[in-house]
């Protein structure tokens, strides 16, 4: 047994001391450290997002409206999302919204992946070309949505006069925007121009993930460039493009601001997407129990969307 | 010694006269010309009371929004308040206004001195009775404007009087209106293809529905059983009313500018000024920048009330707003005392001369008030002849669904006039029975 150190005047101070909090953290246990530095964040989070998601909820089963808040709240039961269910009107909005999703992920994959497959070419100019293209996803929508409104107007805009000088079709003899047949295409083709470079962009990153050994050792085997396009850039750019498909589908799913400027919704309710209905419902109907129940149902079929895709995401990332 | 008492006293006088305290207020409106003149105006209280004005004006488009949340919430933004007629129910019903007839009893205001339509439409709740929640603002009603330089060609009243049998002059009727605008849709004037009216299609507020009722009124449309309120069918959906929605639809497909889906007072105004359109129907508050445009001020625009329907009734869609105290400022003295200083009639007079529409008698039945602007008598007998949407406390409930039955049949084409009134009559009940009022 060593000999201790003699009870100096310091250890004897040191001892008189009280402990400081360092030491008294030093007693804690890991995991309850961790719980300190995380229970800030998942408090805000509960306040934020958890606790207006219930009340939400439980407003859903009520027929509060925000706008006078001093009447007394009845208990409507399932009422608001039966009404909601069987109501064409919002199933006109929900048809709308699935038809601006999938053409614009559609067109945004089929151009996106093109150029990334095009911009990962070596050639003189390609970083400046990777720029250009990226510039519309840096504006903002309220910026695009109105001078594309100018650009759609039929009178001045450049659009109807590009129609009419490749087709003869008279400038003024059609509008973009107030035409049932035409509007929900036109704010399908602003939001391809505007997202399409993000879409490229990711695409870019899974195609410059490919070794180049890969395709090295496809020419020793003499496999053909269509032959090394589907059985190895698209299998591995695959999980990339999923990727690109969540973000963009969640993100279309809620699009809002830029069809407001676009169209407002119209002509009629023809490009009334689910986001503009579930404002109107809310804010200028003041329906709020009505749209807190549209909103749950909303979210209920983003969340289960979107879990199903991650699972599949999962699946192609793991074979 | 006496100078010194003199003065004194008149420095007491002074301050009696005024609030005990100067206050910041806050006046809330539309961001629009006539909220400018008003800024002006204004600059005559802060002298004469010490208090500071400020101003909150907010777009036409989200104006409804930012407001009636701002009321909604409790908010303190606002010390005064002009709100759209609109309002006026919800704003008694649900407190975000303070009542006024005390107020105007102990300071000699009378509502009979105001023009009748406009404390019906911006000061009483419930309607047809004394209760006044504001004070008459700024009087509006729809009217139209036409191209007068264009109608008085020869070569054109010349070819208007083949074609149709009678003068090109301002129209009596509706049906009179549409001929001379198909007269001049898509007609060369000047080397420019010019249109024939700019109406009201907008979707996102309240557009649509100004336009469509504005016409409705003359064709028998009524919101109600004058018998038995609330009950809307076979009123909202008559015959008259169907053939007034089919009309304003025809107007529309025929003739209007291409691109004009979605247009409301703004899109209207560029149309005219820009020399697109012979006829523009707009709010008469729109009328003094027109006297003043370069393009189609100076005498080249005339001023129409509503046409007549198809059996000789008459009648205007209602605009303005009347001003009132926020129940939630916690300035309402000061608030008060801008209302007792807005009613003067001299006030009331140099607000109109810098283009406010004033709604108090003493102003616009003055001998020189309908040569006082070129539009005045047009203002005047359009006043004469205006109806108001619901001015319920669910009336934005009411207007979105009226917004949406209109902008689906006239604009998107779909259904039938009959299926938008008949769908409107059962958005219309629904309300009304979550209302507990049906």
């Amino acid at each position: 047994m060593p000999d201790l150190p003699a009870d100096t005047p310091v250890d004897r101070l040191a001892r008189a001391t009280p402990p400081t909090l360092a030491r008294k953290v030093r007693g804690l246990s890991d995991r309850t450290i961790a719980w300190i530095f995380v229970a800030p964040t998942i408090l805000l989070l509960l306040a934020i997002n958890i606790f207006p998601l219930i009340w939400t909820i439980r407003l859903s089963f009520t027929n509060f409206r925000a706008n006078r808040p001093n009447e007394p709240v009845e208990w409507v039961g399932l009422r608001n999302y039966q009404r909601i269910l069987t109501d064409p009107d919002i199933w006109q909005t929900m048809q709308a919204t699935a038809h601006f999703l999938f053409w614009t992920l559609f067109f945004q994959v089929l151009i996106g992946f093109t150029l990334a497959w095009l911009i990962n070419r070596k050639f003189r100019g390609n970083d400046l070309m990777t720029t250009l293209i990226v510039i519309p996803m840096m504006l903002s929508p309220a910026v695009v949505g109105n001078f594309w409104t100018f650009l759609y107007q039929p009178q001045i805009g450049l659009i109807n006069y590009a129609v009419e000088f490749v087709t003869g079709i008279p400038a003024s003899s059609f509008t973009m925007l107030g035409s049932v047949s035409l509007a929900p295409w036109a704010i399908v083709i602003v939001d391809t121009w505007m997202w399409t470079p993000f879409v490229m962009l990711i695409c870019l990153a899974g195609l410059r993930s490919i070794p180049d050994y890969i395709y090295e050792a496809a020419e020793v085997d003499r496999a053909s460039k269509w032959r090394q396009f589907w059985t190895m850039t698209i299998p591995m750019v695959l999980p990339f493009l999923m990727l690109a498909v969540l973000f963009r589908g969640i993100e279309n799913f809620k699009m809002f601001d830029l069809v407001v400027l676009l169209t407002g919704g119209g002509p009629g309710d023809t490009t009334l997407l689910s986001s503009i209905e579930l404002k109107r419902e809310a804010f200028e109907k003041w329906r709020t129990g009505y749209s807190s129940a549209y909103a749950i149902i909303l979210f209920v079929t983003v969340f289960g969307l979107a879990s199903i895709y991650v699972k599949a995401l999962n699946k192609v990332k793991e074979r | 010694m006496k100078a010194r008492y003199l003065a004194a006293t008149a420095a007491l006088a002074l301050v009696a006269g005024t609030s005990a305290k100067a206050e910041d207020l806050t006046l809330c409106w539309a961001a629009w010309d006539p909220a400018n003149a008003l800024v002006e105006l204004s600059k005559d209280f802060e002298a004469q009371s010490g208090h500071k004005m400020n101003f909150e004006f907010v777009p036409w488009p989200n104006f409804a929004d930012r407001m009636l949340n701002e009321l909604n919430s409790g908010g303190k933004l606002c010390d005064l308040m002009i709100g759209d007629s609109q309002w006026i129910g919800a704003g008694a019903e649900s407190g975000h206004y303070v009542k006024l007839n005390d107020f105007f009893d102990a300071n000699g205001i009378s509502m009979d001195a105001f023009v009748p339509a406009t404390v019906t439409g911006y000061s009483e709740w419930p309607k047809g009775t004394p209760n006044y929640w504001s004070l008459p603002a700024f009087g509006d009603v729809v009217g139209w404007t036409y191209r007068k330089d264009w109608f008085e060609r020869p070569e054109l009243q010349a070819e208007f009087k083949e074609k149709y049998g009678r003068d090109l002059v301002a129209p009596a009727t509706f049906a009179e209106l549409k001929d001379i605008a198909e007269f001049f849709q898509g007609r060369d004037i000047d080397g420019k293809t010019v249109y024939g009216a700019s109406i009201y299609t907008e979707r996102g507020s309240e557009g649509i529905t100004m336009g469509v009722m504005d016409v409705l009124y003359s064709f028998g449309f009524k919101y109600e059983n004058p018998d038995k309120p609330y009950d809307m069918a076979g009123f909202v959906n008559s015959p008259g009313a169907v053939a007034g929605l089919e009309f304003y639809k025809s107007l529309y497909d025929c003739c209007t500018p291409p691109g004009m889906s979605n247009a409301y007072m703004g899109e209207g105004i560029d149309a005219y000024k820009s020399g697109q359109v012979a006829m523009q129907m707009n709010f008469a508050f729109t009328w003094p920048g027109f006297e003043v445009d370069p393009n189609v001020g100076g005498g080249k625009t005339g001023y129409l009330v509503n046409p007549a329907g198809p059996d000789g009734e008459r009648f205007a869609q209602l605009g303005g707003q009347g001003i009132s105290v926020v129940s939630y400022s916690e300035k309402q003295d000061a608030a008060l005392e801008y209302i007792k200083w807005f009613a003067q009639p001299e006030v009331q007079a140099k607000w109109w001369s810098m283009g406010g529409f004033s709604c108090l008698r003493a102003v616009v039945e003055d001998p020189g008030f309908a040569a006082s602007q070129p539009y005045a008598q047009t203002f005047l007998d359009s006043m004469a002849i205006v109806k108001d949407f619901w001015a319920e406390p669910s009336y934005a409930t009411l207007l979105a669904d009226s917004q949406k039955r209109f902008h689906d049949y006239v604009v998107a084409g779909q259904g039938t006039a009959q299926e938008a009134l008949d769908g409107l009559v059962q958005d219309w009940t629904v309300t009304f029975e979550d209302e507990g009022k049906l």
